[in-house]
């Protein structure tokens, strides 16, 4: 069985079920003065940590897997988000400000008269849909395919990702663009007939982002276990070795650069509906960088410390950004430095270590994914962004 | 076409042709010929700089020569093939430094390098065949490893690393063999036992190995050939070498001098 | 007699009578100011334009503003300036301060609507006569924009009497505009002469409006068409020279901000994400040095370039020491660490001065522009900023190349290990290379101070640009930090009105991701097998 001596991942996705039991009926079945009832807010609120750990999932794919930091997830997760919210300014129709049964609000502002031909077609879920699943991968394929082909690597990867997630917010910053300039889009009324204030639909919402990070799981844990897994980790470690090998290394990374933005774009697609609005600043380049932070203070390469990460990180900033907003920043910059030095398996390694500690063996497949030793001419070559 | 110094036979396997390379003005291959068979064990030695692994960069499409041939079996251009399509073609290098991977297992190591399964959904879907699960025990037994075949790579000593790699390398069943210093920095007995491996192996396979350590080339009883300053100085039996008025003024007082 | 012979004689009679002879005049005109029959007011108002005494202006400016009085009692005229129920009195011709008067003992000069207009047009006029050339240049320009008939004759006068060329070329300009918008189908053709010369946007709108006028005739129309192909011509030229400009403007400033991350990518292989802010610490030390001596301003970018570099320069060490020494051999570890180094100075900046921009004070030296046309000026701070960033280069190219300290850091580019081999200390090198490369970015951001708004964003706008130099360029490699910056800056700003600045971006990091593919190390990437490895 693929998940068999994957004590932790089993718990993980029990514990993923116990939470998809325990919120709805906390908040639909248990009485408000209850202490036991969930408020409404907070299922929305878990409802978006949860595709927040389902996007850090996709990043540790790439990163703790792949060994490519990758600075523009960002980009994956608000095409989702934009795909999501298309469809539901669609659904708006008559509802809207200006009751046009056709154009969103914000065109009918624009004085524009009638929709552009990107919008057609996300009237019907189906096609949304598809586009959720298909524009973050078709980026990715398209970056992808540039960049590993000319085998651009290491820290040269990491900020063209982050240029091509800051091109994007610039675009879609603009009015002209017809997805809502600096607004974005907004004033959601309902999702597949079911009205998006609802509890049931709140809930269900919740419950669909559960499964879908749980789905998420299982998929990159059998990726990562077959041969391809140890492809991907092989070229992870040392490329060109790799590559002597006969392997065609591009492919590899491509497939799995391609799973994992596809993955984002549904965590931003299950996102949107939750907080209610998409905006340009998904786009921008300090949201991606936050998703590596939680990827790392989870632990990466374990896939369900990613999760707990975005869980975790994503509390405390809910917190501080309320109680004290002048430190949140100061706190996000001292995580950076201090997991990146003194943590830098994350909060796994660190559980891993104290259970070897105590004798308990850890880890999944007896694999303890630790940074890969690069030896002294690694370096360069890997800052140049050419092959070790 | 074909040059009337190098004589060919139905079992050469690899042969260049008047290649020269240049790096920068510097002539690092200049206009050399060479011809290896299969089976055979083939050593080369030379000073540093004398052009041995640009030599073995040149077989391997790492680099393009700026003139000459070279040729696979019978008629394969190998300067038209990258790195990857020649490896396939059945040509493995063994790098100085062990590149093994170090956070698999040699199980694992020895799997990756399976021959076959190169496409990107298939291995996905893969699953350990027995003629494959029997394959990697047979190499694992040739190179001596079997008692470490669920150790993570990383741990393995110096010396099983490179056996590890050579491992690799014939899971690829490669025709040819090239190998760049396999002894340095190993033990007394792990030269020992690589000699031993680098004979059995070139039995059924081209071996080229590059050497400096003239004791270990010794002990192989092969063919040796003398580079120098990117051309062969001489060719011939280790004892034949050893007596070569060229080679000693080359190595300095001779080639003892080296051991 | 001919026009320098009549100069001549001026300035003899000027010389002969110093004084006298301009107070002559200007007595006249004055008397005629007084009288009360209009044709003698106008008439004096007329010899008060044409002459050149600044007095006169003053005279008539204070006509207009209804502050030019006679004083009954000796019949002096005097500007009169009211407080409370009297009036402090100054004599008009010499300036002595007269004491108060009451209004019985002042009449008041008037000046009607047509002696008004009259009055402007003889100050315009006036000023035409300036002594300072600059107030003749600029009284020109407002009449090319003016474009009234009632100058024609004095321009044409004064054209004959200027004796600056430059100042005499802005007048026929100024005439042949006029004669061109107010006269007849022949005029306008023989103005076209003059004016197709002219890259004046006045001039180029005058002409633009008379070709889409359909009252014009024909062969005026083709003329002006010409004309106007011309002026375009040269319009075109000079804005790519603008361009040009531009871009070697924001190269330089680029080169600036990259050159130090070229130098610590290059030793360390590191990419500090903090450098952003080593520019934006630059730029707050150019602020807090300003404050620190409001009164000598114009020497403030002397004492903050030092104080810049220690700054900024000091904090790299620090970041090296500190930080970046534990993650040797682990780039992007590095990369999140120094992120959040960044996000760090950046939020201690927001705190410690304020989330809002820090007003930065240009020196007076460095205001202004070098006019060479109508469509070509160039602004001194970019051109003090151009050469700053080649003495920069200059500098720090003569450090790694004669000093001892710079041959550490050249070996231990090419070879660490080697390097080590011969005894060069690593980690002292890795830590003065991280303060030199820090200090520099401190230089670029008091540069930067003088450009644009200081605020504790501003680190950010150039960590991405700096590193697309960077790689363009080739690590390591100062020549290729600077090839790449200007090709950078000047390709940016040529897209830019083409294709907006968006997407420039975007086809600049497009076109560096296809680039790495054909030539992986840069423009001039360093050479040598441990490169290769």
């Amino acid at each position: 069985m693929l998940l068999s001596d994957d004590r932790a991942g089993i718990g993980f996705l029990l514990l993923l079920g116990i939470l998809a039991v325990v919120i709805p009926v906390g908040n639909l079945a248990v009485p408000n003065d209850s202490v036991f009832h969930v408020p409404t807010y907070a299922v929305a609120l878990s409802g978006k940590f949860i595709c927040y750990a389902l996007l850090a999932l996709a990043l540790d794919l790439v990163w703790g897997y792949l060994g490519i930091l990758s600075l523009g997830h960002g980009a994956f997760f608000a095409l989702g988000g934009y795909g999501m919210g298309m469809y539901l300014m669609r659904q708006i129709g008559e509802r809207g400000v200006y009751g046009h049964p056709v154009l969103p609000d914000f065109m009918v502002f624009l004085d524009w008269q009638e929709l552009p031909w990107y919008w057609y077609g996300f009237d019907v879920f189906p096609f949304a849909a598809l586009m959720i699943l298909l524009v973050p991968g078709l980026l990715a394929f398209g970056f992808g395919w540039l960049a590993f082909r000319s085998r651009v690597t290491g820290v040269y990867l990491s900020i063209m990702t982050q240029a091509l997630t800051y091109a994007l917010m610039l675009a879609f910053f603009r009015n002209d663009m017809g997805f809502g300039g600096n607004n974005g889009l907004t004033d959601f009324k309902s999702l597949l007939g079911f009205d998006l204030q609802a509890p049931g639909t709140r809930n269900g919402l919740f419950v669909a982002s559960v499964i879908a990070l749980a789905g998420g799981y299982v998929v990159c844990r059998w990726i990562v276990r077959s041969r391809l897994g140890r492809i991907v980790m092989a070229i992870r470690d040392s490329e060109s070795r790799v590559r002597s090998l006969g392997y065609r290394d591009e492919r590899f990374k491509l497939f799995v650069f391609v799973v994992s933005a596809v993955l984002a774009g549904v965590a931003g697609a299950l996102y949107v509906p939750q907080v209610g609005i998409i905006n340009p600043s998904e786009f921008g380049p300090i949201n991606s960088i936050e998703i590596v932070i939680w990827v790392a203070v989870g632990g990466r390469g374990t896939l369900y410390g990613a999760a707990y990460g975005a869980v975790l990180v994503n509390y405390a900033k809910s917190y501080l950004t309320v109680a004290y907003p002048e430190v949140w920043l100061f706190v996000l910059g001292g995580l950076f430095v201090g997991v990146t030095v003194f943590l830098p398996r994350g909060l796994m390694g660190l559980l891993n270590d104290i259970r070897e500690r105590f004798g308990v063996r850890g880890g999944v497949d007896g694999h303890v994914e630790h940074p890969p030793e690069r030896g002294r001419d690694g370096l360069r070559d890997v800052a140049q962004g050419r092959p070790q | 076409m074909k040059p009337t110094s190098i004589t060919l036979t139905e079992d050469t396997i690899l042969y260049l042709q008047g290649v020269t390379v240049t790096f920068d003005g510097f002539k690092a291959i200049d206009d050399l010929s060479l011809y290896v068979t299969k089976p055979e064990l083939r050593c080369i030695i030379g000073p540093n700089g004398a052009g041995k692994t640009t030599l073995m960069d040149i077989i391997t499409g790492r680099t393009r020569p700026d003139s000459g041939r070279v040729v696979f079996g019978q008629a394969t251009d190998l300067t038209r093939l990258d790195e990857a399509a020649i490896t396939n073609l059945g040509i493995g290098r063994k790098f100085q430094k062990p590149t093994v991977f170090s956070n698999h297992t040699v199980f694992e190591n020895l799997e990756l390098a399976l021959s076959g399964q190169r496409g990107v959904f298939e291995n996905l879907w893969f699953r350990l065949l027995s003629e494959a699960r029997d394959r990697i025990d047979e190499v694992l037994s040739t190179i001596g490893l079997v008692d470490h075949v669920r150790r993570r790579a990383g741990e393995l000593s110096h010396g099983q690393k490179q056996w590890l790699e050579i491992g690799m390398l014939l899971m690829q069943a490669p025709d040819v063999l090239l190998i760049d210093e396999p002894v340095a920095g190993m033990t007394h007995q792990e030269t020992e036992h690589t000699a031993a491996l680098l004979t059995e192996l070139s039995k059924d396979h081209a071996v080229v190995v590059v050497e400096h350590d003239m004791d270990f080339v010794r002990s192989l009883n092969a063919k040796v050939t003398v580079l120098h300053q990117g051309r062969i100085l001489a060719e011939g039996s280790m004892s034949r070498i050893q007596d070569d008025e060229r080679v000693k003024a080359v190595y300095l007082g001779g080639v003892e001098a080296h051991a | 007699m001919s026009r320098k012979r009549s100069l001549i004689f001026l300035i003899a009679v000027a010389l002969l009578c110093p004084g006298s002879a301009f107070a002559d005049n200007l007595d006249a005109a004055v008397s005629n100011l007084v009288s009360r029959k209009f044709d003698e007011r106008r008439q004096g108002v007329e010899q008060l334009g044409r002459l050149s005494d600044p007095r006169a202006r003053e005279i008539l400016t204070h006509m207009v503003e209804d502050k030019l009085y006679l004083r009954k009692a000796d019949k002096r005229i005097v500007f009169a300036l009211k407080q409370g129920r009297s009036y402090l009195v100054t004599d008009a011709l010499t300036g002595e301060v007269l004491g108060t008067e009451r209004k019985r003992a002042l009449r008041k000069i008037k000046a009607n609507n047509r002696l008004r207009k009259i009055i402007k047009i003889g100050m315009s006029v006036a000023r035409l006569r300036d002594p300072d050339p600059s107030v003749r240049t600029a009284a020109a320009e407002a009449l090319i924009r003016a474009q009234s008939p009632d100058f024609r004759r004095p321009l044409a006068e004064a054209v004959e009497t200027e004796s600056d060329d430059s100042v005499r070329e802005k007048l026929m300009l100024a005439l042949a505009t006029i004669r061109f918008a107010t006269g007849t189908p022949d005029e306008q053709l023989d103005a076209l002469v003059t004016l197709e010369s002219s890259l004046n946007p006045t001039v180029r709108a005058l002409l633009q409006k008379t070709l889409d006028d359909t009252g014009t005739g024909p062969e005026v129309k083709s003329e002006v068409a010409r004309a106007l192909e011309r002026i375009d011509e040269q319009l075109v030229l000079y804005g790519h020279v603008q361009d040009i400009f531009f871009g070697l403007s924001l190269g330089s400033v680029l080169l600036l901000a990259a050159v130090g991350l070229a130098i610590t990518f290059g030793v360390m292989g590191v990419l500090n994400m903090a450098h952003g802010e080593m520019i934006m610490l630059g730029a707050y030390t150019t602020f807090v040095v300003q404050n620190l001596m409001p009164n000598a301003i114009e020497y403030s970018l002397l004492v903050a370039l030092p104080a810049a570099f220690l700054v900024a320069g000091t904090c790299g060490v620090a970041i090296e020491r500190g930080v970046i020494r534990f993650l040797y051999g682990r780039p992007l570890e590095t990369l999140l660490a120094t992120f959040g180094l960044s996000l760090i100075l950046q939020q201690a900046v927001r705190t410690i001065f304020s989330p809002l921009n820090r007003a930065v004070v240009t020196p007076e030296w460095m205001s202004g522009s070098l006019v060479i046309n109508p469509a070509l000026s160039l602004t001194y701070n970019r051109l003090y900023i151009i050469v700053f960033a080649l003495l920069v280069l200059i500098a720090l190219a003569g450090v790694l190349a004669r000093t001892r300290f710079g041959l550490h850091v050249r070996a231990v580019t090419q070879n660490r290990d080697m390097a080590k081999a011969m005894g060069v200390r690593t980690a002292r090198v890795d830590a003065l290379t991280f303060g030199l490369g820090s200090g520099v970015a401190g230089l670029a951001g008091v540069a930067l101070s003088q450009l644009t708004n200081v605020g504790p964003n501003m680190g950010q706008a150039y960590i991405v640009d700096s590193f697309m130099v960077v790689v363009f360029g080739g690590v390591g490699n100062l020549l290729g930090t600077f090839f790449g910056a200007m090709t950078l800056g000047v390709a940016n700003k040529f897209l830019e009105p083409v294709t907006g600045a968006v997407l420039a971006k975007i086809l600049v990091l497009v076109f560096i991701i296809i680039f790495i593919q054909r030539r992986p190390r840069g423009l001039f990437a360093l050479s040598g097998r441990s490169a290769d490895t």
